[in-house]
């Protein structure tokens, strides 16, 4: 990745650019962590898929689009809605299950919506969203509009008959699409390697799709490769498959240990020393005389301070009405015959 | 009204609906070159281009993936099955997707969309080529299924379908793409969904059925008024929702009830029926509920043991004989 990592690093961003990437990272690192933290106090139930070590993912690639460009992607995806644009209070009421969570509480972790600002849910079953955003790419071609559709997927998707399928046809009708790997390097427990005898590239290559491989440790790489992309796609490109290598810091999920069965301690501690994306960015700013530790200490603390409002919003936010359970089930209750069969009267 | 075929009756009611809207488009293995597996989108692509008339590779999760995410964003997809079979590729993308994403997206995002193609048994096309799939959509709430028996339903159930706000299943039969009927003229002949349809009334009892059953159970019902009883014929045609109310109208009537269906007994239409039955009408209820179905097994080729696994006149007959005590 080091080797990866200097031959795509730009430091052409300017120092506002480069605040607003740390600004962002930071929010999100401190979002994360506080998902942890109530999770273990059993404040939010469920599956919860921390992004802590990938925030440099989601800041820059999901910085270059406008806001009426699309995102979806999978079930560790809360950094992702902050990103295109979620509040943070609407994230976090969404994780305790509340009424004013981004689903009104009935979505979870796994499922973060925020159309308002194209971010198009988060997806619980590995691959499934590729196939969606092919239908939101569709829809762009089909209208004939400028956007594009970022699609992200865990490494262990492509093995997936979604992902070819998808690609495929992304592919035969040039769509405006992204596919975007998290490629942290295991499928839940799985080292890559261990399930696939190519390339992830090779895979998208064979689809005809053209794969880069991007350094998704350090923001402003990803940032600036991904503008890139992203303008070439708005430009008529066609679909594209981008390995960001990244790493997760955390278990899969919370249910997993950081380390042990595996991945070793000295790997994990290797990374997070030395791939942090917060502080690879903050030493390179450091370098060029562009920040100093106290203003970084400022913008900690505002992030903080952000995600203990949110934090204290999901706390007291009302849990949701019983009747909410059927509200959305169906977009309106047709006037004839009966829809639910639980035999229960709300 | 004009007299024609089911086939033609979906083709019209795609013509129609994609007129209207310009969202609305049909997409599948071999609709637009190749005019449709089974015909029903014979003339489209030449009417309305490949952007609106789109042939697939065969990649049904893929497919209906697309059309997902397409109505996630606005637009109306009519995506074809070349049979239902097929479906079970793209059952991930039905249930967890589409029948999920209002409830799971607190209604920020819905899967407006049809999904057609024939389902049920054709003649000897073996055990994966030959299934009622009904049920397994049925099950998942987010969807609704419609199964249109005669042409004038397949149009005025399909335009409703199309514009209907929720992903639909709309399940055709293969046998039925020739049969002729009237069809009344019109561009808003819609069919609400969750209205059934008395397609004879009796008294004696009532045969509760839905898609091409509804043909067996005319005959059936021919028969028996030779001997004397008059079978009420319920054409369910929308299975979700269900016109529960109908149902229990004609059985307050006759006090006795035969479920009708192509498919499997085990979790089937039938047995939701018989269940709100119990639940609803038992005081009503003059016999036990009696089912006639497939047999509980694959679908076998060999013709004479096809025939005898389906479900047929004699057996519903002698079904309603059964509950009439005669």
């Amino acid at each position: 990745m080091s080797e990866l990592s200097k031959k795509t690093r730009k430091n052409s961003l300017d120092k506002e650019k480069m605040i607003e990437l740390l600004k962002r990272m930071l929010l999100y690192r401190r979002f994360e962590e506080k998902a942890g933290e109530s999770y273990a106090i059993g404040k939010i139930g469920g599956f919860c898929h921390l992004h802590i070590g990938q925030e440099a993912v989601a800041a820059g690639c999901i910085a270059p689009l406008r806001k009426e460009d699309y995102v979806i992607g999978t079930y560790r995806e809360h950094t992702q809605a902050l990103a295109k644009g979620v509040a943070p209070e609407a994230v976090m009421a969404e994780l305790y299950g509340k009424a004013p969570g981004t689903s009104g509480g009935l979505g979870g972790s796994m499922h973060i919506f925020g159309s308002d600002v194209g971010f198009m849910g988060g997806h619980g079953i590995v691959g499934g969203q590729l196939a969606l955003a092919l239908g939101i790419a569709w829809g762009i071609h089909y209208r004939g509009g400028d956007q594009v559709c970022v699609c992200f997927l865990g490494d262990a998707a492509v093995n997936q008959g979604a992902f070819h399928e998808s690609l495929n046809m992304a592919a035969i009708w040039n769509l405006p699409v992204i596919y975007a790997v998290e490629n942290n390097a295991y499928g839940m427990g799985t080292k890559f390697s261990r399930v696939s005898e190519t390339e992830m590239s090779q895979k998208s290559a064979s689809h005809g799709v053209p794969a880069r491989i991007i350094d998704g440790q350090d923001v402003v790489s990803t940032y600036t490769d991904f503008t890139e992309i992203v303008e070439e796609v708005r430009q008529g490109a066609g679909p594209q498959f981008v390995d960001v290598q990244c790493y997760r810091f955390k278990g899969h999920s919370m249910s997993d240990p950081v380390s042990g069965t595996y991945r070793s301690k000295k790997e994990v501690e290797d990374k997070t020393e030395n791939a942090d994306p917060i502080t690879t960015l903050a030493d390179q700013m450091f370098d060029s005389a562009l920040l100093t530790p106290e203003e970084l200490k400022e913008m900690d603390m505002e992030a903080r301070e952000i995600i203990r409002r949110a934090e204290a919003f999901a706390e007291s936010a009302p849990e949701p009405d019983t009747k909410s359970l059927y509200d959305n089930v169906y977009s309106e209750i047709n006037p004839n015959g009966r829809l639910f069969f639980d035999g229960r009267v709300i | 009204m004009a007299e024609i075929t089911y086939r033609d009756a979906l083709n019209q009611a795609l013509v129609e609906e994609m007129e209207r809207d310009e969202s609305v488009f049909l997409l599948g293995e071999e609709v637009a070159e190749y005019d449709g597996a089974y015909k029903v989108s014979k003339g489209l692509l030449e009417r309305f281009g490949d952007k609106r008339v789109v042939d697939t590779p065969i990649s049904e999760l893929g497919f209906t993936g697309l059309g997902v995410g397409a109505a996630m964003v606005g637009l109306r997809p009519v995506v074809e099955f070349m049979t239902f079979n097929f479906s079970f590729l793209a059952i991930d993308q039905l249930i967890n997707s589409a029948a999920k994403m209002g409830s799971m997206s607190g209604g920020q995002v819905t899967a407006p969309m049809v999904l057609r193609g024939p389902s049920g048994a054709a003649l000897q096309l073996g055990s994966q080529h030959s299934q009622a799939c009904e049920a397994w959509y049925l099950h998942a709430p987010g969807l609704k299924v419609v199964t249109p028996g005669t042409p004038a339903d397949a149009k005025g159930l399909l335009k409703t379908a199309i514009r209907d706000n929720d992903p639909v299943v709309f399940m055709e039969s293969e046998l039925l793409y020739n049969l002729k009927g009237e069809v009344p003229d019109g561009e808003e002949f819609l069919i609400p969904l969750g209205v059934a349809d008395l397609k004879r009334e009796g008294g004696d009892v009532s045969i509760i059925t839905h898609g091409q059953m509804i043909h067996v159970a005319l005959r059936a019902a021919d028969q028996l008024a030779k001997k004397g009883l008059e079978a009420d014929v319920l054409d369910l045609r929308s299975l979700r929702p269900l016109d529960v109310e109908s149902i229990l109208e004609s059985v307050a009537k006759t006090n006795r009830a035969v479920c009708l269906e192509e498919g499997w007994s085990y979790g089937g239409v039938g047995a939701q029926v018989t269940s709100i039955l119990m639940e609803e009408a038992f005081d009503d209820l003059d016999a036990p509920v009696l089912r006639v179905t497939q047999a509980d097994v694959p679908m076998p080729y060999n013709k004479r043991l096809e025939a005898w696994a389906k479900p047929n006149v004699a057996r519903l007959v002698e079904a309603c004989e059964k509950v009439c005590y005669v």
